[in-house]
């Protein structure tokens, strides 16, 4: 009942929307890196938006089916396939037992997201499914993905009503340049005015040193004023932090709680999503707005959210 | 509350800051906005996060605008004059400093030209205040360590230090909550977990708490610790005045 892992892939964890909660006493969040792909999948496959899925990194893992169930593969291309034919993805999919579903290298995207009616069964840790992997807690044992790993469904069904409207167009994050939408702070007073201007005009290259925790660029260095070690405080998601080399490194769902160095900005919440599924290589570019358009920007996208919803019929 | 700025750390989170010191003074008054964030929620806020000088509030915008809370965050700061005489609380840990423990005793010992006896008293009479936890869950950064118990770190870091381990690291002292890599003198170790994911409370204390060792024989060390494994071991709890 649920699904096996015959190979697990680079890393393929389960994960919702993270662990909030607890980061006052130092668990960091965890939880989807691209928060948009989950929901979508969840809202695919009739399930409530937080469910647990499978998150799958730059190359996928093959599994099997032991139990029929609907899915939704959405986020990053892996070229997903079921008994060897191409799986269509932002479509629910009904599966029969022993059918095999196998993931390639990311062809468009970093990561994908595989969600099953009723969720998968894992117990929930402080109120999440999410795997800390720093921490060695919630998903599947606390760990990534192995071979011969059985994860449960918990209570998947055969078909869902309106099987044909479930579906969506499909996403392409392939564009030769990414804007990240920023607003300054917490500490943009640590870094000269010429290296803010650096910063908001400057074109940073995306580094192999990208993972969960965060997204290390490269691009001219950021000047700053007398240092840019701080006392340590809170790292939102997004936060950018920039070290004596004055290279940004921008965090991700599993940042450190807190941390000592200078952040110049935070990226929007919407558009960390989009910041995710780059990869090496990729180009990316910061623009300024404030908080009161980026809190509309996430009004706008809730609406998307509802419409969505109402399209598939949920 | 003079000083008090309110930083922007996104369109999500907001950050308190009442100094850019770490000083007890400014984190007794971060523990006690803190608290009072606690006694007197405002709809939307998600979680929030003390530190050495800051308190950074997480919260939902489709409940609470940045304007709205940035007001009522700056409000509060003016009540806090009221209310920062807190209560202390103080959580007492045992632990056990006998040689099989502390591997580090002796380079302590040589660096501070203090005897063993002398370590184990002067660090086990201390409260300690704690001024936020991070890094590790559960793992305390506390502050008021003797200025004579000071011990520069391991040249060559320990590949996997074992939970419960308490330990020097320069003017630091504290507990490592879980099994992890770590470059601090060791001397001595508790039977105590300060984190375990499967308690109510996975974390044992929360920043602007005290912390008290207390000095245990190998003996009680074993015994406590069968009565953690059982989970019938809980720490005594000092509460008292500032």
């Amino acid at each position: 009942m649920g699904v096996l892992v015959k190979q697990p892939g680079v890393l393929t964890t389960v994960q919702d929307k993270g662990r909030a909660g607890y980061q006052s006493s130092g668990f960091n969040v965890s939880g989807c890196m691209d928060q948009k792909a989950f929901r979508i999948a969840n809202i695919l496959v009739g399930n409530g938006e937080e469910e647990a899925v499978l998150e799958m990194t730059l190359m996928g893992p093959s599994l099997m089916i032991l139990a029929d169930a609907v899915i939704a593969v959405t986020g990053g291309d892996l070229q997903p396939k079921l008994n060897e034919k191409p799986l269509p993805m932002y479509r629910a999919v009904s599966v029969k037992r022993g059918d095999e579903i196998t993931f390639g290298f990311a062809k468009d995207g970093s990561r994908a997201y595989m969600a099953v009616n009723g969720g998968f069964s894992v117990p929930g840790v402080m109120g999440s499914k999410s795997t800390n992997l720093k921490c060695k807690i919630g998903g599947f044992l606390g760990r990534k993905l192995q071979a011969n790993d059985l994860i449960p469904f918990a209570s998947p069904k055969t078909a869902l009503p309106s099987m044909e409207s479930r579906r969506l167009e499909g996403v392409t994050y392939k564009e030769k340049e990414t804007v990240l939408r920023v607003i300054l702070g917490p500490q943009e007073d640590y870094f000269t005015e010429e290296g803010i201007m650096t910063f908001l005009s400057g074109e940073y290259t995306v580094t192999g040193e990208f993972d969960r925790m965060g997204c290390r660029l490269e691009g001219k260095s950021i000047s700053y004023k007398n240092g840019v070690d701080i006392i340590s405080d809170a790292i939102a998601l997004g936060s950018v932090q920039v070290p004596s080399h004055g290279k940004p490194i921008i965090m991700l769902a599993d940042r450190q709680t807190t941390g000592g160095y200078a952040k110049i900005a935070t990226v929007i919440s919407v558009d960390i999503p989009k910041l995710v599924q780059r990869s090496i290589g990729d180009k990316i570019r910061f623009q300024k707005v404030n908080v009161k358009q980026a809190q509309k920007l996430i009004k706008q996208e809730e609406r998307e959210f509802i419409k969505l919803k109402r399209k598939i019929g949920e | 509350m003079t000083g008090v700025r309110i930083l922007t750390a996104g369109d999500s989170a907001l950050t308190v800051e009442f100094g850019n010191e770490i000083s007890e003074e400014i984190n007794r008054q971060i523990s006690a906005y803190n608290r009072m964030l606690l006694e007197h929620p405002i709809c939307g806020i998600v979680e929030a996060v003390p530190t050495f000088r800051s308190l950074t509030v997480y919260y939902d915008s489709q409940i609470i605008s940045y304007q709205k809370l940035k007001k009522k965050l700056m409000r509060l700061t003016e009540q806090l004059q009221i209310t920062a005489a807190a209560k202390r609380r103080i959580i007492e840990i045992p632990v056990c400093y006998e040689e099989a423990f502390a591997p580090d005793m002796s380079n302590v010992m040589n660096h501070t030209g203090l005897s063993k006896e002398e370590i184990v008293k002067r660090h086990s009479s201390k409260d300690y205040l704690i001024y936020m936890l991070g890094f590790l869950p559960g793992f305390a950064y506390l502050g008021g360590m003797d200025k004579e118990l000071i011990t520069p770190r391991l040249q060559s870091p320990r590949v996997k230090i074992e939970a419960g381990s308490v330990g020097i690291g320069g003017e630091q002292t504290g507990i490592y909550p879980l099994d992890s890599p770590g470059g601090w003198q060791l001397i001595g170790k508790t039977p105590v977990k300060p984190y375990d994911p499967e308690r109510e409370k996975p974390i044992l204390y929360e920043a602007g708490d005290y912390i008290r060792f207390r000095a245990i024989d190998g003996k009680t060390f074993y015994e406590i610790r069968e009565l953690v494994q059982k989970g019938a071991y809980s720490c005594k709890i000092i509460e008292g005045g500032v």
